[in-house]
């Protein structure tokens, strides 16, 4: 395929991913704006007025760019490996595998689309969030890449996550037994350096809070990781599990017979 | 003539042991309409996916128009348009941008797609229905257009793997003559049926594979030869109690209005209705009693099964 015919194929793949989201928006962008809502009332409002400042701030502007990130780390999740898996199961998948594109195309058009749902959520959760709270954003290009680059993530593990589900129980598995304790215990609502030092320790090991404190950096301008550790750690998980997704489908693995 | 397809030696085993396929070979010449017959399970649907990519060959060699799908597939996939058993679109989707993505996925752009989708979509009798999501349409409607998608990079090779199969005789027939136009204007066309009249009204040659094996490869006209007799069926103007002994021997008594005669091919009918007309039988119709394919291909697939 020539660029230009390549830029069209990714182009319609994303186009159809974002359609698709677009198409059901309250089962897709409504229910992660009230669930994140709830959050700002009962975690920031009633509970957080008793918490007092955390970080030298106050407790709801310290958990906004937490509870944006964690919106759009599981919709572009979400967004992926439901789509992946439901071409697979419908076996629309087949329209793109008869096709000259090319596997790196695939991967980029259904990560491009779990992206546009991450940043749509996350948009809506922000809008939300200027009810509770006055946004002075810090960095605009440390929110902006980080969001992009942790949705990218994301998606990415959403579409491996995709290539292995068997069953429709397989894609509801990783969220909710992984992805979510990471993120609740990847900072959002707390900064480390309340915890023990061999807990600080074990934190670090969760790649979740690397891109939080990312986040919150470009929000608020502090973090408890070095921006440059964050931006490392986000771009080593996007080289491996860019090779890792790619290697699944070179192989055909799950969607070849 | 060159080439459409080309298969040497290709076997597949999948993942439980199973051998779909033993070392198939298979011309298949540009320009030709090509009957791709065999029983569930022989192994029609497994070499289509290997030649549209869909399933991975375990050995041997597929050439597309020259293009190997081992050194350039992409090439090949460019040529190859599938219009697979299954439904296999989106069925949430409106039917026109299931054309039109598929378009897309080629590298045509929008513009041209949704040209594409009004030409096929229309040649298809499906324009009406543009705006309708895929779940809508009634089973003949989702085979054509599973055509029409096929169609829109206009390849120079269609495989149609039971593209008729639940369509009733009038969708089938007005399917016939589109194909039978497409074919006339360059395209090849391969095609799995189990309508053996379909396969043997469409179809210039054929292949006959059973349990993996290619059994048969020959042009139809060919293979028609091979069959010896065929057997009538006469409908009779007034009923008869009894056949009278003096009629000839290939005569027998189905019921009170039908009899049934089976005679070689170079063998005159006539006598029989002198015979007949002589006892005061007067005939009403006469038809085929089979399809002369389809006893071929029972004679052909039993006698393989058989050794």
């Amino acid at each position: 395929m020539t660029l230009k015919e390549q830029y069209i194929a990714f182009e319609t793949i994303l186009i159809k991913e974002v359609l698709r989201f677009a198409r059901i928006w309250v089962q897709t962008i409504v229910p992660p704006v009230i669930t994140m809502s709830l959050y700002f009332v009962i975690f920031g409002n009633l509970i957080g007025s008793q918490i007092g400042d955390m970080d030298g701030f106050r407790y709801m502007d310290y958990i906004v760019p937490g509870l944006i990130m964690m919106a759009v780390i599981t919709n572009s999740y979400a967004n992926v490996v439901s789509s992946f898996y439901g071409c697979k199961f419908h076996h629309h998948i087949e329209e793109m595998l008869v096709s000259p594109i090319p596997n790196s195309l695939i991967i980029a058009g259904f990560v491009t689309g779990g992206i546009a749902r991450g940043i749509a959520v996350g948009l809506m959760v922000t809008l939300v969030s200027a009810l509770f709270t006055d946004l002075h954003p810090h960095n605009y290009i440390v929110i902006i890449s980080t969001v992009i680059l942790t949705s990218a993530v994301f998606a990415l593990a959403g579409l491996i996550n995709g290539v292995f589900a068997k069953s429709f129980d397989d894609i509801s598995i990783v969220p909710t037994f992984v992805l979510t304790p990471l993120t609740y215990l990847g900072g959002v609502f707390y900064t480390i350096s309340m915890l023990p030092d061999f807990w600080q320790g074990m934190s670090k090991l969760n790649p979740i809070l690397y891109m939080v404190n990312a986040f919150r950096y470009g929000f608020l301008g502090v973090s408890d990781i070095e921006l440059w550790a964050s931006y490392t750690i986000i771009g080593v998980f996007i080289v491996v599990l860019y090779g890792i997704a790619l290697y699944l489908l070179n192989s055909g693995y799950g969607i070849r017979r | 003539m060159s080439h459409a397809l080309l298969i040497e030696k290709l076997g597949k085993v999948y993942g439980n042991r199973f051998e779909a396929l033993k070392g198939i070979s298979l011309r298949v010449d540009e320009g030709d309409f090509f009957a791709l017959l065999g029983p569930n399970g022989a192994g029609k649907s497994t070499l289509i996916g290997i030649i549209s990519s869909l399933v991975t060959k375990t050995s041997g060699h597929v050439k597309i128009f020259d293009y190997d799908i081992d050194k350039d597939f992409p090439a090949a996939k460019r040529l190859i348009g599938l219009v697979p058993q299954e439904f296999n679109f989106n069925v949430f989707e409106p039917i026109e941008e299931i054309i039109v993505n598929q378009a897309g996925y080629f590298g045509i752009p929008r513009k041209v797609g949704f040209e594409r989708a009004e030409q096929y979509l229309s040649q298809l009798g499906l324009w009406d229905k543009r705006r309708c999501q895929a779940r809508e349409l009634s089973g003949g409607m989702k085979r054509r257009l599973m055509i029409a998608r096929a169609l829109v990079h206009r390849p120079r090779l269609l495989i149609l793997d039971e593209p008729t199969a639940g369509v009733d005789i009038e969708i089938r027939r007005s399917m016939w003559t589109f194909l039978r136009e497409l074919n006339k204007n360059g395209t090849t066309i391969i095609l799995t049926t189990h309508y053996l009249e379909e396969a043997e009204s469409l179809c210039r040659n054929i292949a006959i594979i059973d349990e993996g094996k290619l059994i048969e490869h020959t042009s139809m006209k060919r293979l028609l030869t091979q069959l010896d007799t065929e057997t009538f069926v006469l409908d009779l103007m007034s009923p008869l109690d009894a056949l009278p002994a003096s009629l000839p021997d290939c005569l027998h008594r189905i019921d009170d209005t039908t009899l049934e005669v089976e005679v070689s091919h170079n063998e005159s009918i006539n006598y029989l209705f002198a015979e007949l007309s002589k006892h005061g039988i007067e005939v009403l119709s006469m038809r085929n009693k089979t399809n002369r394919l389809e006893q071929l291909f029972m004679h052909i697939v039993t006698q393989d099964s058989a050794a």
